[in-house]
């Protein structure tokens, strides 16, 4: 079946979102759909769905203009979607998830589970996947989760399928999988959507590629393409992909964590006997699949965690069980995983938001009084100083793009006397120019000599700005590599697959 | 550089399943302490028997004799059995495995029994009188926790239960007494707790107001009202409005002549067996339906339910209002179910103790519907008690109902989950 969007707009307030977007995709098509994290490429997609209405525009598919009220509509028509965050309900087994809105049904509503079960069996052997029908979905790993949500659009018989940001969860390998999924479909004979942002995936899978900028279709580019060519399409001016940094000027050892071990509220050890040291003026960047322990341990590190065993120094300084107060006294500065969350109050200004860590006293707090007038001050500079594209200090910070939300906690955190730096997914949800000032003031702390511990999930991030890259799984280090390891040795690595002695120097 | 990898045995490729067994001390705990007590009521009982009546009056198709149990040797023999019971948890405890769910019954059983025992000495206690108002008394808290069951997997926490019980007994009273058709009475009630569900859910889910507040809100409205309407307009005019005709006890053919379990189960109102049969049917409903499948999906993941067109707004609502129908019925219980005519706040808080029992049997009917026994099973016995006149303050037995609610709730319930969206407000995008 082929789709078609012609003239797509859709306005949230004075905002355009998508701005007469028109795209075509062929039966037996991969398209990719490549723009920043905010160019609206999800909103496009939510317009297909259904789950948005668009002011202007129409859908067509084989010629046909649609009319989809809901998800429902466009699920009828034909469209599949595989969404970024899983839409599975994890208490349910994979069959009742796959049955869930068009439910075969014995007399009286009971459910014809055996049914349901035949067609994921039926499906998944059509892929060569092994799965239970009768296993829950909460106890299955990312990937397995997210061929459970390939099946259940393909048990409606999807023709067109669109794929959002499927790979941010996935390891190298299981990516590798998908790709082959999605070359299967296309030759099947499917339309395929593939929504990303990420240029090497692109450039494998793609038949054809457009990129979206600001809501706005800027260009179509062909797979031949190279990265350095998509990236300026993408953020509409050259762009530095690669990290400039020195060789590392290695100083004591700044950080040193033994035998930690920690423990979340379910009684599940999370970090499992850990050691590792950190030099000052060293980068150490943690790579693994989301949820394998990372942002417990960095939130170890800050003193939030409750259960935790083992020992953290810093300088030389016992400081595990110290309060997160003792400790960003201590110097240690942290860039919390989910800035909207743990980093930033939203209805907070600007400059609120630049002092929340220093609201008990001087310099800006005097016999508890906010000092405005200093404050304001040490605003306006920091604003100057990290290139905080705001329209003043007082704006609310949920008003910021991600990249200006980020580069605010970045400059609070680098605006302290630091003795360790604990960024967790620094660049996540931030446009690429943005991505290039961050990893330049990551580069920075590090040369002034301050340990930094870096967590990502993202692979070239990790190599870009890694002297040293540790690599966990399941809770465990599965080893300490150089900064120049391969990235399908790291790949391998991330899934769980152990160095052997040696390998490693 | 060259990296070798394997595979294989590594222990690294345990995920998650390497956890500390954290078993919980509050059953043991609590078993060593009912010990304790057992063994100081067995030291100080006074002599004398305690006899157990299993018939409720000479009519009875089948006569059974008393059993008389003398206090001090019962009460020594149900200790020990405790004090083996305690050893037996403790000892799960140190091989770090849970204890199983009979023990805690049989435990529970025999506990209450040798409290009958050494609280009844010298009297008979009526154990078909106790059982049977136990579970009269179980009747609106069991349609009330499945109100509470059926709002709270469907995403909206149902506060409200409290008055949809107020306005079904209130409707179900002027009803019967207009009508002198008590059977009238019944769906009129559905549809005043359906009202009542129905304007929870308008502001919950249409203007996204806090549900816990716009239930606490609905409560006292209906109570507000309900009194309101009682002194103006019930009072004034009892005859007419406030006489209700009560539903009569339909003995079963057959199954009402065995002997305890009949008159208990089996020679009740309609409102009783009807809620055996709601229990039944949401039980299997919920499960093994669509219209459970559906209803629980968007309870715990309504974007989910949403992109595969499923309406969670209308799914909420309707859900919401069917749970007000069955408070409502629940409701009935209390004017033309006993045959009472309504009063001022007569539900007294019951709506309230349904929630913790749907908590209580952890957001599940059967399970719930047991809580809710087993809240009316105390609050009867404190009724027995009092009338066959016992050692223990009627005050102190007041609060029994509650105390076992609160313990019941706070203590025994161990590791639940609610459904992952209940009261959360579902906003498209």
């Amino acid at each position: 079946m082929k789709l078609e969007l012609r003239e797509i707009t859709k306005r949230f307030g004075a905002l355009v979102a998508n701005d007469r977007i028109s795209l075509a995709v062929e039966p037996g098509e991969i398209h990719a759909l490549l723009g920043e994290n905010g160019a609206g490429k999800s909103t496009l997609m939510n317009v297909l769905y259904g789950l948005y209405a668009s002011d202007s525009g129409e859908i067509l598919l084989d010629g046909v203009p649609q009319r989809f009220t809901g998800p429902g509509d466009a699920m009828a028509a034909g469209i599949g979607m595989v969404h970024q965050h899983f839409m599975l309900v994890p208490c349910f087994t994979v069959a009742e998830n796959v049955m869930l809105g068009h439910e075969a049904t014995r007399f009286g509503g009971f459910l014809n589970l055996d049914a349901a079960r035949d067609k994921v069996r039926e499906i998944a052997d059509r892929f060569g996947f092994d799965l239970d029908p009768d296993a829950l979905v909460e106890d299955l790993p990312v990937g397995v989760q997210q061929r459970v949500e390939i099946i259940k659009a393909l048990s409606r018989d999807a023709k067109v399928l669109v794929f959002d940001e499927p790979t941010a969860v996935l390891t190298p390998q299981e990516t590798d999988e998908l790709m082959g999924i999605m070359r299967q479909l296309r030759d099947s004979g499917a339309a395929i959507v593939f929504i990303t942002h990420k240029l090497r995936e692109v450039r494998e899978v793609a038949d054809r590629i457009t990129v979206i900028r600001l809501g706005k279709v800027v260009g179509e580019a062909s797979p031949t393409a190279t990265n350095a060519e998509l990236a300026s399409l993408m953020v509409g001016r050259a762009v530095e992909l690669i990290v400039h940094k020195n060789p590392p000027r290695l100083g004591e050892v700044g950080l040193a964590v033994s035998e930690l071990t920690v423990i979340d509220h379910h009684g599940t050890h999370v970090v499992k006997n850990v050691s590792f040291e950190v030099r000052r003026g060293e980068i150490l960047a943690i790579a693994g699949v989301q949820g394998n322990g990372q942002t417990e341990l960095t939130e170890a590190l800050l003193g939030l965690q409750k259960h935790v065993r083992g020992s953290i120094r810093l300088d030389g300084v016992e400081v595990s069980g110290q309060s997160v107060r003792h400790l960003l006294d201590a110097g240690v500065g942290f860039v919390p995983e989910d800035r909207n969350e743990d980093g930033l109050v939203g209805d907070f200004s600007v400059a609120e938001n630049l002092m929340l860590d220093r609201a008990h006293g001087e310099p800006f707090v005097k016999a508890g009084s906010v000092q405005q007038r200093k404050l304001m001050e040490f605003a306006r500079s920091k604003v100057a100083e990290f290139d905080v594209r705001t329209q003043g200090i007082d704006e609310h910070v949920k008003f910021l793009s991600g990249g200006n939300q980020q580069k605010v906690v970045i400059a609070r955190e680098l605006s302290r006397e630091l003795r360790l730096l604990v960024a967790a997914q620094p660049t996540r949800g931030v446009d690429v120019g943005s991505v290039e000032f961050i990893h330049e003031q990551i580069v920075a702390a590090r040369d002034a000599g301050v340990p930094v511990v870096v967590v990502s999930t993202e692979l070239d991030e990790v190599s870009a700005l890694a002297d040293r890259i540790m690599v966990m799984y399941g809770g465990h280090i599965v080893g300490i590599v150089p900064g120049a390891t391969s990235r399908s040795d790291l790949g391998l690595m991330m899934a769980g697959e152990r160095m052997t002695e040696g390998a490693a120097a | 550089m060259s990296v070798v990898t394997s595979r294989a045995s590594d222990p690294v490729v345990t995920i998650g399943g390497e956890t500390a067994n954290p078993v919980s001390r509050k059953v043991p705990i609590v078993f060593t302490a009912v010990t304790v007590i057992a063994v100081l009521a067995a030291i100080s009982a006074r002599s004398g028997d305690t006899a157990f009546r299993f018939t409720r009056s000479s009519a009875d198709p089948t006569q059974l004799p008393e059993m008389h149990l003398p206090v001090c040797p019962t009460l020594w023999v149900i200790a020990v059995l405790l004090a083996v019971g305690t050893l037996f948890a403790w000892r799960r405890l140190l091989v770090r495995r849970k204890v199983p769910m009979w023990l805690v019954a049989v435990y529970g059983t025999l506990a209450v029994i040798g409290f009958l025992v050494w609280a009844g000495v010298g009297h008979a206690i009526p154990l078909v009188g106790l059982l049977g108002g136990a579970l009269s008394l179980a009747v609106p808290l069991v349609y009330g926790a499945l109100a509470g069951v059926i709002g709270e997997r469907v995403g909206v926490v149902n506060i409200a239960i409290e008055a949809q019980l107020l306005s079904g007994a209130f409707t179900a009273a002027i009803v019967s007494s207009v009508t002198k058709q008590p059977l009238l009475a019944l769906p009129a009630a559905m549809v005043t707790g359906m009202l009542v569900g129905m304007v929870l859910a308008a502001f919950s889910l249409k203007y996204l107001v806090d549900q816990v507040i716009v239930g606490v809100v609905l409560n006292v409205l209906v109570i507000g009202l309900t009194s309101f309407l009682y002194s103006q307009v019930l009072v004034p005019h009892a005859d007419q409005l406030n006489t209700p005709v009560r539903l009569d006890a339909l003995p079963i053919p057959l199954l009402s002549d065995i002997p305890v379990i009949g008159p208990v189960f089996f020679r009740q109102t309609i409102v009783v067996y009807l809620m055996y049969v709601a229990v039944a049917v949401v039980a299997a409903g919920l499960f093994r339906t669509r219209w459970g499948l559906r209803l629980r999906a968007v309870g715990e993941h309504p974007k989910a339910a949403d992109t595969v067109g499923i309406k969670v707004i209308s799914t909420r609502l309707w859900n919401v209002a069917l749970a007000g129908a069955i408070a409502g019925l629940g409701g009935t219980f209390f004017t033309i179910g006993s045959g009472i005519a309504f009063n001022k706040q007569m539900t007294a808080g019951m709506g309230y103790i349904a929630l913790a029992a749907v908590i209580f049997g952890k957001w599940h009917p059967i399970k719930a519907t047991l809580a809710a026994l087993l809240f009316g099973f105390a609050s009867n016995l404190q009724n027995t008690l009092s009338v066959i006149g016992s050692p223990v303050p009627s005050e102190f037995m007041l609060m029994l109902p509650y105390v076992v609610t609160i313990l019941a709730v706070a203590g025994l319930v161990g590791k639940s989950r609610a459904p992952a969206a209940s009261g959360k407000p579902y906003v498209k995008g």
